[in-house]
């Protein structure tokens, strides 16, 4: 693409470029073209939606549609559970869990005969109804796509398709319309503040960076998404990189910085890939570099590999690795606003943060404000997992509540489980209980009930799953990550795993849940940065809301959800045991007896619990719990 | 200790490409990325030769390399397995995979078998949990895995 030199040339090209997105917004429904994007992000390529696109377009060309059809790549529909997806334009129509050899069915099909391929339509489970449009499934009815606005509709590969949506307008305003005040101003009265976790006020954070007096400034895109289970920051950096580069530009305009930093998981090497082209492409557009469209303000922007350490996700032990050394928080203040990179003023914000930020310039601070809660404005990107039957990626207005999200959207749970509980903020936040589904979710109401909103993994837990079970798997994550600095982290959380694995084996006493809350409580008073200051929470939070399955642990020595290995009894049923010895054949410790069309006996003394005979059962009279 | 092992070849690749950075001790992390890259693993006398090349004590490469879980000091196998133990694949059971990939190659997790050909790892999230529970042999990807196909994923990686 050509230099662009002013707000002008950019709009022209906005103009010129407008059309390519006709089709996808259907804003003529009369014509004979047919656009089909397919998912390109990590989950949908991992199961072979790039083979899938290079044969639907070698079938467009085997029938000779050039002309008439067009197949390309996009970013993540959120629908993750059902991929690959391919989505057909202007009917909107919503392919799912479509394989390499499905093209040429939809191909010839759709394409040639003008007929929907039923047998790739979305089935919703609860009206056993195929689903003849993307805007009539319920998982996108309560949705509102802000962040996401450009993933499963651009090309992220094109800065062409970008611009076409308006991109780079709000930066072109922003350097030739406006002052740094007016941006910050605008971010202010928008109400944004942080979708890493921390909720902070954006506009604030921008102000306050752009009152100190330095030479030298910088602004950080904190990539490092290490909270397992989330995956918003991956899917936009994929789906929609420019959108982040606008962003940080902008952002150094507003607080009077030259260079940017995005710090970014080596694990996500996709998202490397598109960022790194749209960088390439913003550059040679003159968008990015010196004198950007002639304003006379320069930027550029550089990547930083992070290297696998959860702690780096804390703003101010991610500067440190940026700077070459071991990611070890240090104590705030000094913010990084003031003193952060190199000692110099520094804007740390996330990914998700960065992608609302152009909308915001373009449409305004008051369209803004209208979705969202009281406290917290706009919406928010949720990535849901676990046990629930719409595992994706949805954003929702702030506000809304969680049994929207997990019933309306994410389609109810697995197989038809009982919900047992939600789990939100990773590591460091709680788990919210079916009676809370009814709370509207924003930064300060699941705050005030032991949670947090965190970066936005949703982890969806059912009967089948054991509390405490998750309580330590959480522990361990944190053990594992301490870095190691202050002792509260570093030995606390140690022991608090090593109490919870004694309940988990059966060896745990009611007088340890005490010794453990007191424990968790000293650990978040005195650690020094937010890992170890929230780390106990998805263990104080479990036993609050599930006390009842703590006792039965330690005092009953039982595991309801018939999780914990070591609290597991083996029973043979005298009615359905046929005496064929199977299970005492297999029995590794040999605690089976009885003859030869007998009922068989568990030793229970010697029985290791390995559940050999469980498996090895043809009748499944062997019963565990 | 001078004398170097590893190939001259890899040393000389990596001089060449210390060269293209700042050369100081902000480059220390982008470049054991790059070492790691070439010589598939950071022994000590790589180290040694980064904090040479970068003009910082070996100690704070040995700090770094020591602190982030994605450097590594002893070999990989030819086949690396990642198993993601993320939340959304640990709530779809993948401990009980783990389990399995450890029984059916006789080691345990972090180690390579004794033929240098198989490792295996856990990983905290590739952020596909549509496909949990998730496993990854080098660049390729299974997704919603069960028991019964470890086997079939090793028998892919034989030679």
């Amino acid at each position: 693409m050509d230099r662009i030199e002013n707000l002008d040339c950019l709009l022209n090209k906005q103009k010129e470029l407008e059309h390519t997105m006709d089709i996808r917004k259907a804003n003529h429904d009369n014509t004979e073209y047919r656009e089909l994007l397919i998912c390109g992000g990590t989950g949908c390529v991992s199961s072979q939606s790039l083979k899938l696109l290079e044969n639907l377009n070698e079938e467009i060309r085997n029938h000779g549609l050039e002309n008439s059809a067009r197949a390309s790549i996009t970013g993540c529909f959120g629908f993750c559970e059902k991929g690959p997806i391919v989505k057909v334009f202007p009917e909107d129509v919503f392919y799912v869990g479509v394989q390499p050899e499905d093209a040429s069915n939809i191909v010839n099909t759709h394409l040639v005969q003008g007929r929907r391929v039923e047998r790739l339509l979305y089935e919703e489970p609860t009206l056993k109804k195929k689903v003849q449009t993307q805007h009539e499934m319920e998982f996108y009815k309560k949705q509102e796509r802000i962040a996401l606005r450009n993933c499963g509709l651009i090309n992220p590969e094109l800065i062409e398709e970008y611009i076409a949506n308006r991109g780079y307008e709000a930066l072109g305003r922003c350097l030739l319309e406006m002052s740094p005040k007016d941006v910050i101003h605008i971010i202010k009265t928008a109400g944004l503040r942080g979708r890493g976790g921390g909720g902070f006020p954006t506009g604030l954070k921008w102000e306050y960076a752009s009152k100190q007096k330095s030479d030298v400034k910088y602004v950080v895109c904190n990539a490092d998404e290490g909270d397992p289970g989330a995956f918003m920051d991956r899917s936009i950096l994929e789906g929609d990189p420019h959108s982040v580069i606008e962003a940080m530009i902008i952002n150094g305009y507003a607080i009077g910085a030259n260079k940017g930093f995005v710090y970014i998981r080596a694990e996500y090497p996709l998202a490397i890939k598109r960022l790194k082209n749209a960088l390439r492409q913003a550059r040679t557009a003159g968008l990015l570099g010196q004198d950007i469209m002639n304003s006379g303000f320069s930027f550029d922007i550089d990547i930083k590999y992070g290297a696998g350490a959860f702690v780096c996700g804390e703003e101010t032990a991610l500067i440190h690795s940026i700077e070459g050394g071991r990611g070890e928080p240090t104590t705030k203040p000094p913010f990084p606003a003031e003193s952060g990179l190199w000692g110099k003023p520094t804007s740390v914000n996330n990914v998700e943060t960065f992608s609302n930020v152009p909308a915001i310039i373009i449409n305004g601070a008051s369209w803004y404000n209208k979705f969202g809660s009281h406290t917290s404005k706009g919406t928010k990107v949720f990535a849901l997992a676990g046990k629930i039957n719409n595992v994706g990626l949805v954003e929702v207005p702030m506000g809304i509540t969680l049994r929207e999200i997990i019933y309306d959207i994410g389609g109810g749970i697995k197989d038809g489980k009982k919900l047992k509980a939600v789990q939100t903020g990773g590591p460091s936040g709680g788990c919210i209980t079916a009676d809370q589904l009814d709370v509207e979710i924003d930064y300060e109401s699941l705050y005030s009930i032991g949670s947090m909103m965190g970066s936005g993994g949703m982890i969806v837990i059912d009967e089948d799953n054991c509390i405490v079970d998750i309580a330590k798997f959480y522990l361990e994550f944190t053990v594992e990550e301490s870095c190691g600095k202050c002792t509260p982290c570093r030995v606390g959380n140690k022991r608090l795993y090593e109490m919870l694995t004694k309940i988990t084996e059966g060896k745990g006493t009611e007088e340890d849940l005490e010794t453990m809350r007191n424990l968790a409580e000293t650990i978040k008073l005195t650690s020094l940065c937010g890992l170890g200051q929230t780390a106990p929470n998805p263990v104080l939070s479990t036993m609050k809301y599930f006390h009842e399955e703590y006792l039965a642990h330690v005092r009953d020595k039982k595991c309801p959800a018939g999780v914990c290995q070591a609290l597991l009894k083996y029973h043979i049923s005298e009615d359905k045991c046929i005496g064929c010895t199977k299970c005492a054949r297999v029995c590794p410790v040999s605690c089976i007896s009885g003859k030869v069309k007998e009922v068989h006996i568990i030793d229970q003394d010697i029985c290791i619990k390995c559940g050999a005979c469980f498996e090895a059962c043809p009748v499944n009279a062997i019963s565990k719990g | 200790m001078k004398t170097r092992t590893l190939s001259q070849d890899l040393y000389t690749q990596l001089e060449e490409y210390i060269a293209s950075t700042e050369a100081n001790d902000a480059a220390l992390i982008e470049v054991l990325h790059e070492a790691q890259h070439l010589f598939g693993y950071l022994p000590m006398e790589v180290q040694l030769f980064i904090g040479e090349k970068l003009n910082i004590p070996a100690s704070k490469v040995f700090g770094v390399v020591s602190f982030y879980s994605y450097f590594t000091t002893e070999p990989k196998g030819k086949y690396i397995i990642n198993i993601c133990t993320g939340t959304a694949c640990f709530v779809r059971n993948a401990n009980a995979i783990v389990k399995e990939f450890e029984k059916t190659l006789n080691i345990k997790t972090g180690e390579t078998t004794g033929n240098g050909m198989y490792t295996i790892d856990c990983l905290r999230c590739v952020g596909a949990c549509g496909l949990a529970p998730v496993v990854m042999v080098n660049e390729d990807v299974y997704g919603k895995v069960t028991v019964e196909d470890v086997q079939k994923i090793i028998a892919k990686y034989t030679e």
